[in-house]
């Protein structure tokens, strides 16, 4: 067996057991956590070594395929996470970040991501800088639509006045509303880029116009109003993580509804 | 050696005889010197719920005489007016007490913090005054390790106990922390001095007063280091304000959500947080409703602190079991101290033995280089502690059994270690 196939199943575990833990965490506050910590890291590292086994054995851009860069972006959203998942505030944070993650990395590998890379007919450099910089954007907006639904969620339950209101450990709505705006603000720069390479290579090589290229022009619409009207017209709170929200679901759009139908 | 526990709390004895019963640092400073004459061991928690005195000796019926004494002194009431008030627990059950008491387990609500920094200054008391040995020194310092493991441990502690500490932690749970935010307080009634004292506690920036009586919002602002207005700059302020704490005694409401949806356009957006704990309520219900605003009544925060203590009530359970494992480790300490003093005795005389015989072939050991000497000295060193190692380790493990005294006898006679002054020698009652 491949020794990426092998360090996808640790991976998988170690995401698995971070979303069952996080889940009992909410049970029982307290209890799972460290397990779920450890779990994130673990699964990570084994992932991390995955993408360095893929990478090794492929002679050129390892995550060039649909599945591929589903791989990529999974590890990425996990990563990203690992930046704050590890406080105490924002381990609810991985009650929406891991299911996900886990589902994702398992999608991946059903549609062979995670085996040996296939050949990609693109450059390898243009790849490199055009989905990695994509991927990263859109694991940034993943982190930020998770955020916006945990504000909306905390919100819900402050303005609800539920007696057991501070059972559960939310970061504040102060906090989540920063970082979701902080999160768009590093990601937005990254998928403009990405998309400027993108039409520099259609310019240059030729191509269609197509939906994904469409759907991605949107997103980019989207986050780049959410940072306009937060900094100039002083939205914020539940407004922007709805507008947070609605830029995420066309990013699923492209993501999985569009590029398993486009082959580069 | 024994340990006694005699004393009194708010389950047993009404305010009116804890206020009889309780100690200051002076007071204790001398009922420690009194109870410690004769070399017992003391030590005296006295707080607002409980007053309790700790002893190590060897006569407890004479012990437990003289802290009655002691406490009757104290309170000025004869013996049989405090013996229905007072318990006494002996032993195993005394340090289980003490570290229940240190895990806020035996508090009015479980898991309040402010007990353990008491038993601290109980046992600070106890060392100054030179009246801790090391039955008490071990005693005290496992229970605020058990305090400590069981608020880490376990969330007894996290929830708020108490309205005013509801309210700022809920704003805590929109502002992240309070520190360099303005509170706007809305009349100056006691809760509100409460919870702005609270707030203050976690380092708020500014606090402004609006009064329907100048005089009473200048004297809280100046308290409170801030400022006072009159009730028609609220609109006003409420454009700078992070948390606005009603409690005027007006009969209708002081706020409208008009007044406050105004005041939010102009904020662009920034959420307020409005504690209202005034009867009947100052402020408008409709509030909530507004973007970025959350609004709690007295009602609200009773039911958050309600909820919040069943779950300190929860989290006592797994406390409980810290609480009995540690206690559990204080009983293994103390039965080993049945059998620590034959230990030392027995391997002072294996010691003694070796340097007897190594002194008798001195002459013959004379021609060895320092290097030589050094490995007789290893070597008989090694063959004494071999031949104790096996020995030492059955008399601590007998001793856990409760028959570590057995041993110790036996290990004396055998070795003829002679009646050397051991106080634990006592069978354990």
């Amino acid at each position: 067996m491949e020794v990426s196939l092998l360090l996808f199943w640790p991976a998988l575990a170690g995401y698995a057991e971070a979303a069952v833990a996080y889940a009992g965490d909410t049970v029982r506050p307290g209890r799972l956590v460290r397990a779920a910590t450890w779990g994130v890291r673990l699964g990570w590292l084994a992932q991390t070594a995955l993408l360095v086994a893929q990478a090794a054995d492929a002679d050129g851009f390892p995550w060039g395929t649909w599945a591929g860069s589903l791989n990529l972006f999974v590890w990425m959203c996990v990563g990203a996470y690992l930046i704050w998942g590890c406080r105490a505030p924002f381990r609810l944070l991985g009650l929406a970040v891991m299911p996900l993650a886990a589902a994702l990395l398992t999608l991946a590998w059903a549609a062979g991501g995670v085996g040996e890379p296939a050949r990609s007919e693109f450059g390898d450099l243009f790849l490199a800088f055009h989905v990695g910089l994509i991927l990263a954007s859109f694991a940034g907006f993943t982190l930020a639509a998770a955020l916006a639904l945990l504000y909306l969620v905390q919100e819900r339950r402050l303005k609800r006045r539920s007696a057991g209101v501070l059972r559960l450990r939310f970061p504040s709505l102060q906090t989540l509303d920063t970082l979701t705006v902080r999160t768009i603000a590093f990601s937005l720069p990254a998928l403009t880029v990405g998309i400027g390479i993108g039409f520099a290579r259609l310019g240059s090589e030729g191509g269609a116009f197509d939906a994904i290229m469409a759907v991605t022009l949107l997103a980019w619409v989207v986050y780049a109003a959410f940072l306009v009207l937060r900094w100039e017209a002083g939205w914020r709170g539940r407004r922007t993580a709805y507008l947070a929200l609605a830029g995420f679901l066309l990013v699923v759009l492209v993501r999985l509804v569009l590029t398993p139908f486009v082959h580069f | 050696m024994h340990l006694l526990l005699v004393g009194t709390s708010y389950q047993r004895a009404p305010v009116e005889l804890r206020e009889l019963l309780a100690y200051d640092r002076d007071l204790r400073r001398e009922a420690l010197e009194r109870l410690s004459a004769g070399g017992a061991e003391a030590a005296v928690l006295s707080t607002c719920n409980r007053t309790e005195v700790y002893a190590v000796a060897d006569d407890t019926a004479a012990l437990e005489e003289r802290i009655y004494g002691e406490l009757a002194t104290l309170s000025r009431l004869s013996h049989s007016e405090l013996a229905p008030a007072l318990y006494t627990v002996a032993d195993e059950a005394a340090a289980l007490h003490l570290f229940r008491v240190a895990a806020g387990l035996d508090s009015m609500v479980p898991g309040e913090a402010q007990i353990l920094g008491q038993v601290r200054e109980a046992y600070n008391g106890a060392r100054e005054a030179r009246t801790a040995g090391a039955v008490l020194h071990r005693l005290f310092r496992q229970a605020l390790r058990v305090g400590k493991r069981v608020r880490t441990e376990t969330a007894i502690g996290e929830n708020p106990a108490s309205v005013s500490s509801a309210a700022a932690e809920l704003a805590e749970r929109v502002f992240e922390e309070l520190a360099g935010r303005r509170i706007l307080l809305l009349g100056a009634g006691k809760v509100a001095d409460l919870t702005a004292a609270n707030l203050i506690s976690r380092g708020v920036g500014e606090i402004v007063v609006a009064n329907r009586s100048p005089e009473r919002a200048d004297a809280l602002a100046r308290r409170f280091g801030g400022r006072a207005v009159g009730l028609d700059a609220v609109e006003e302020e409420l454009e700078q304000a992070d948390v606005v704490v009603a409690s005027t005694s007006s009969q209708g409401v002081v706020l409208s959500a008009q007044q406050v949806g105004r005041a939010m356009r102009r904020r662009r957006g920034r959420p307020v947080f409005f504690i209202d704990v005034a009867v009947p309520r100052d402020l408008d219900p409709a509030i909530n409703q507004l973007d970025g605003c959350y609004l709690y009544d007295i009602d609200d925060l009773e039911r958050v602190v309600a909820e919040s203590v069943a779950g300190r009530r929860e989290e006592a359970v797994r406390a409980e079991a810290i609480v009995s494992e540690e206690a559990d480790g204080f009983r293994a300490w103390q039965l080993s101290l049945d059998v620590v003093p034959a230990i030392a005795s027995l391997r002072a005389k294996a010691e003694s033995i070796r340097r007897a015989e190594l002194e008798r072939v001195e002459s013959r050991l004379a021609s060895l280089s320092p290097s030589q000497r050094r490995a007789v000295e290893a070597l008989t060193s090694q063959i004494v502690a071999k031949l104790l190692h096996q020995p030492t380790v059955r008399m601590k493990e007998a001793a856990a059994a409760a028959d570590g005294v057995l041993y110790a006898d036996a290990v004396r006679h055998l070795f003829g270690l002679g009646d050397d002054a051991d106080p634990a020698r006592q069978p354990r009652k």
